[in-house]
């Protein structure tokens, strides 16, 4: 059985790699094969740990697969198939290996059967989503890159620091549903949910992520947010925070989603949104809200790399990535404009498409555990996902105003990726046991039942009304978006302004503290550091030698007794 | 078979007159290298019978100890003289076509020379088992360094090595009069000897001033702050491949004897117990490993940059050896041999560079990752080590060291730990910048260095590489030597 056990992460890797070494000619061949190759080793394991190797005195578990790890493991190759796919021939051949090598890194982490392992493929992952976002190849992405890098780094220290104390005071380095009741596990958690983009850490994503090149962008959307939600579901299913962490976002994702103008920046604040569903499911942590998480990160994957292939579609032909510069596109862009739509429908929870049959596993799940305030909130907040991205891009890109722009559609690689996921989308929908038969516990849930789509089809209805009525006004402001309960959104927003107001003033406090009495510290310190400062300078021999007996001397006088 | 502990230590020593002898040209080079290349043959076989004899002793003349010299070997100075054979083969064919650029024709064969005599004298001091012959070899070691460092094309190579001329002979000195006192108060040189004899007379003032002397004087060899004054200049102006060879094993042979005289001669309990040696080893080293990175920050010139690296890294290896637990005796002895992989390949990059620009001015590298991308692929794949990556073996130290910090609850050195890991960041993160973001001044007309400089380079990053992976042999000898240092192994 051990030929069967190659770890597919590795498969991927040796891909990119080829994919860096091939002839331009082959390229292509690669591309498609490797994830189609890794998909077929991901299929052939079987459950329970299958490699070990010995590392830094320990046993690791390179390689462990269940369901749950093998879904994510899927989609994951899935994902870097049509994003590679969709960059055949326009991304940059180094582009195209940093992607591959970045979702081998998560297919790493998805098959990780111990906390080392994670955290190599974990690092793997950063390193080369660094890479991607730095192919973006603007100045704003090279800076973007480093911040990323930056939080990145950070999130992989206290991650780091929370495994080795894991190590340290219990001896073991499974991966287990840990108590959140030592410091090391906070650790771990705070170190994955940064990964995850959760509160305070929500600005890396929508800054990072939107500077990547259109074929960029597709590959970071899947993959870091998503191992951490997997992570969270092998660590720490049921802990009841992470409901509160998770509904944070769903509501910073809309709110932010709802005032941007940058279409990619749109979607980037959505994943952020969506990322909060599933982080909010994991804190429910009944069986079904698990199967729910599971098939969310699946359709979700799927559906935003949809609308960001599209978005992405739109910039590659037009250069342009604002929604006040586009507009009237789906005249001369129908394919794009079809699939874009398509993936708006899904990530809306539409009847019939991917995002209804995986949401409402989440949302049920918390109605059955009598978690009312958190199903209404997820309720309302479905509504909001169908305003900020199923209206809101689909209507500023493809129609709206005619902006004069005539592109035509992208290059048959760029629609084929599309098309294949929008198929996809309405499949799942369509045959939602397609994916239920493949989530980690028995799924006994019917979406399509009268009650469950009038109730989505109202939702639906009176949201997209709202943003209609109110079109005229949003016109006029461009950025701002109202809808049938706008009351409560001016209030969230004037909230969140007044909180930002709060920060700031409380940022330039500080600040003035700093400049009145840490400055001078800091600029003494790093005098003493320059290159002609007290600690870097060259120095006379003689005054080498002054120090020399000073230590002797201290340490003759400390060693008395 | 049992001669090979003396031949490690012979093989360059007998080298380095012959190279003298030998006319100029290939043949000075062609020899070093090959008795480098013995040696590691030998340090590998050596290895292999620690693994299987145990401790191994040899009676130099076939005096039997503690009369006559003994060489011991165990698997701490196994494990060191690993690394410097390793670090030899590797820097020696590099030096062929660097030194032909760097240094004049008439002074190679001595420049070989010099260089086999510091090899020998820092194998010597690994391989010997007494305390008056580590002087020696220490000295025949300095003496050679002194000459190499002064073999720079750059005029401050003088003073500098002048500067370190002194500071080494007053490192020495005071190393010289700590024996010496232990010598007084028990009458043997040998140090199994000595760690036999001294708790009889540990407490008496003498040995507490002995101590002082000997950990101050090796301390200043090893550049531990505020000691380190006299290594960012010599390390600067030295020829690249000087700089390689003594930036990667220089220090750590001196870490050794560090951990030697403080572990065996002393003992734990003496040294950590009695005398508040820890607590000055570890205040030191943490101060060292923040200010010397931040130093390194701001260098305008990219060896200097590293210079200052090396002493914040010698920090880390003096801090895991005065945690005195077996995981922090492992961190150091562990980071003291991926550290010479570090930066040995770092400074062989450098040396690239060098080679076909003529300078290693930050300044001077820009645009460099378009002109010389292996030279400076290798200088990333470097510099992701010393940050600590995973899968490189600065992570694999680093990982130990922060396990041995979190083991006795000290979370102010984790702290530490991490803050100096995030100022080499941003310090290799500037070079990497300027290279690789910053367009060229002028037209390209930079050429990628030569294999015979980019295989050497590439071999010691490879090995950055593989034994970040393959944990088994650095992680297992230094786990066994900390054990057997600290007496509770076998």
């Amino acid at each position: 059985m051990f030929e069967l056990a190659f770890p597919p992460a590795f498969i991927l890797i040796i891909g990119a790699l080829l994919i860096a070494l091939a002839r331009p000619g082959m390229r292509p061949v690669i591309v498609l094969a490797a994830p189609l190759l890794t998909a077929y080793a991901i299929w052939q394991l079987p459950d329970g740990v299958l490699l070990t190797a010995p590392f830094l005195g320990y046993q690791i578990e390179l390689v462990e697969a269940s369901t749950l790890r093998r879904l994510f493991a899927t989609i994951f190759a899935l994902m870097a198939l049509v994003g590679g796919l969709f960059g055949l021939k326009q991304a940059k051949w180094y582009e195209l290996a940093a992607g591959y090598a970045y979702a081998a890194g998560a297919i790493g982490v998805s098959f990780a059967g111990d906390l080392i392992t994670m955290f190599l493929f974990w690092e793997f992952m950063a390193l080369f989503s660094t890479v991607v976002v730095w192919c973006g190849g603007t100045v704003a992405a090279k800076r973007a890159g480093v911040r990323y890098a930056l939080m990145h780094l950070i999130g992989g220290i206290i991650l780091k620091i929370g495994i080795e104390g894991t190590m340290i005071h219990t001896g073991s380095i499974e991966i287990t549903a840990l108590a959140l009741d030592n410091f090391d596990s906070w650790m771990i958690l705070i170190g994955v949910l940064i990964n995850a983009a959760a509160p305070p850490f929500c600005a890396w994503l929508a800054d990072a992520y939107p500077e990547g090149s259109p074929f960029g962008t597709v590959f970071l959307s899947a993959f870091t947010t998503k191992t951490s939600v997997l992570a969270l579901m092998l660590l720490f299913p049921g802990q009841s925070v992470l409901i509160w962490v998770g509904l944070y976002m769903v509501f910073y994702g809309i709110i932010w989603a709802l005032l941007e103008n940058d279409i990619r920046r749109i979607l980037a604040y959505s994943i952020v949104n969506q990322v909060g569903f599933m982080v909010c499911g994991v804190g429910i942590g009944t069986e079904m809200a698990l199967n729910g998480v599971a098939a969310h990160a699946f359709a979700h994957i799927i559906y935003k790399a949809l609308l960001l292939m599209s978005a992405g579609a739109v910039m590659y032909q037009t250069g342009r990535r604002k929604c006040t510069d586009l507009g009237g596109l789906y005249q001369s862009m129908p394919v794009t404009a079809v699939c874009g739509i398509i993936g708006a429908l899904a990530i809306s929870s539409f009847p019939f498409t991917s995002g209804f049959i995986s949401k409402s596993l989440i949302s049920s799940a918390a109605a059955y555990e009598h978690l009312t305030w958190v199903w209404y909130a997820l309720t309302a907040a479905s509504a909001g996902v169908f305003l900020h991205a199923g209206i809101k891009f689909p209507w500023y890109v493809f129609f709206q105003k005619d902006s004069g722009l005539r592109p035509a559609d992208p290059p048959w690689n760029m629609q084929a990726a599309m098309i294949i996921f929008a198929a996809a989308c309405i499949v799942l929908g369509c045959f939602p046991n397609l994916l239920y038969q493949y989530l980690p516990y028995a799924v006994s849930y019917e979406p399509y039942t009268a009650e469950h789509l009038l109730t989505q089809f109202q939702l639906l209805l009176f949201s997209g009304l709202a943003f209609f009525v109110m079109l005229p006004l949003m016109k006029r402001t461009l950025t701002i978006s109202l809808d049938y309960d706008w009351f409560y959104r001016i209030a969230m927003v004037r909230g969140a302004r007044a909180i930002l107001q709060l920060w700031t003033w409380l940022l330039g406090r500080a600040e003035a503290l700093w400049a009145h009495a840490g400055a001078p510290v800091a600029a003494r310190l790093k005098g003493w550091h320059l290159p002609d400062g007290l600690l870097a300078r060259t120095w006379p021999t003689g005054s080498m030698t002054v120090w020399v007996v000073v230590i002797l001397v201290a340490v003759v006088v400390l060693g008395q007794r | 078979m049992e001669h090979l502990q003396i031949l490690i230590v012979l093989i360059p020593l007998l080298c380095a007159p012959i190279c003298v002898l030998l006319p100029g040209g290939r043949l000075p080079w062609a020899l070093a290298t090959l008795a480098a290349w013995t040696t590691l043959v030998l340090a590998l076989l050596l290895l292999g019978r620690i693994e299987s004899e145990g401790v191994l002793s040899y009676a130099l003349g076939n005096w039997a100890p503690p009369i006559g010299i003994e060489y011991r070997l165990d698997y701490a100075n196994g494990l060191v003289q690993l690394l410097l054979a390793t670090v030899a083969s590797v820097v020696l064919p590099y030096s062929y076509r660097s030194a032909r650029r760097e240094i004049d024709n008439d002074r190679q064969p001595g420049f070989y020379a010099a260089l086999m005599l510091l090899f020998a004298g820092l194998m010597g001091i690994t391989a010997t088992g007494d305390a008056f012959n580590v002087f020696v070899f220490l000295e025949i070691s300095s003496l050679s360094t002194y000459a190499l460092l002064a073999l720079g094309r750059d005029r401050r190579a003088l003073t500098s090595a002048f500067r370190y001329l002194i500071m080494g002979t007053v490192g020495a000195t005071f190393f010289l009069i700590g024996v010496g006192l232990l010598y007084a108060m028990t009458g043997t040189l040998n140090m199994a000897d000595l760690a036999e004899r001294l708790p009889a007379v540990a407490g008496t003032r003498t040995m507490d001033t002995a101590v002082a002397f000997l950990v101050v004087g090796i301390c200043l060899k090893l550049a531990l702050f505020p000691l380190h004054l006299w290594l960012p200049n010599a390390y600067t102006y030295a020829p690249s491949a000087v700089t390689a060879m003594v930036a990667a094993i220089s220090t750590k042979v001196m870490v050794y004897v560090l951990i030697r005289f403080l572990y065996t001669v002393l003992g734990a309990d003496y040294s950590f117990g009695q005398l508040p040696l820890a607590q000055v080893l570890m205040v030191l080293a943490v101060i060292g490993m923040l200010t010397a990175s931040a130093v390194a920050l701001n260098q305008p010139n990219a060896k200097r940059l590293l210079a200052y690296s090396s002493i914040a890294q010698v920090g880390y290896m003096v801090l895991g050896l005065s945690l005195a637990s077996t995981l922090g005796l492992t961190a150091s002895l562990l980071h003291m041999f991926n550290h010479g992989l570090i930066k040995g390949a770092l400074f062989l990059a450098l040396g690239c560079v060098f080679f076909r620009v003529g300078s290693t001015d930050v300044e001077r590298l820009r645009g460099l990752g378009r002109a010389m991308p292996w030279t400076m692929a290798a200088f990333v794949a470097g510099g992701l080590s010393l940050i600590g990556v995973p899968l490189t073996v600065g992570f694999v130290s680093k990982w130990y060291l922060v396990l041995a910090a979190l083991d006795q609850g000290w979370w102010a050195l984790v702290i530490a730990i991490l803050i100096s890991s995030l100022l080499s960041v941003a310090y290799i993160w500037r070079l990497v910048e300027i290279a690789y973001f910053q367009p060229s001044p002028s037209r390209d007309i930079t050429r990628e260095a030569p294999l015979a400089l980019l295989i050497p380079t590439w071999i010691l990053v490879l090995a950055n590489f593989w034994f970040g992976i393959d944990t088994r042999l650095t992680v297992g000898v230094a786990e066994q030597a900390a054990a057997a240092l600290l007496g509770v192994g076998p």
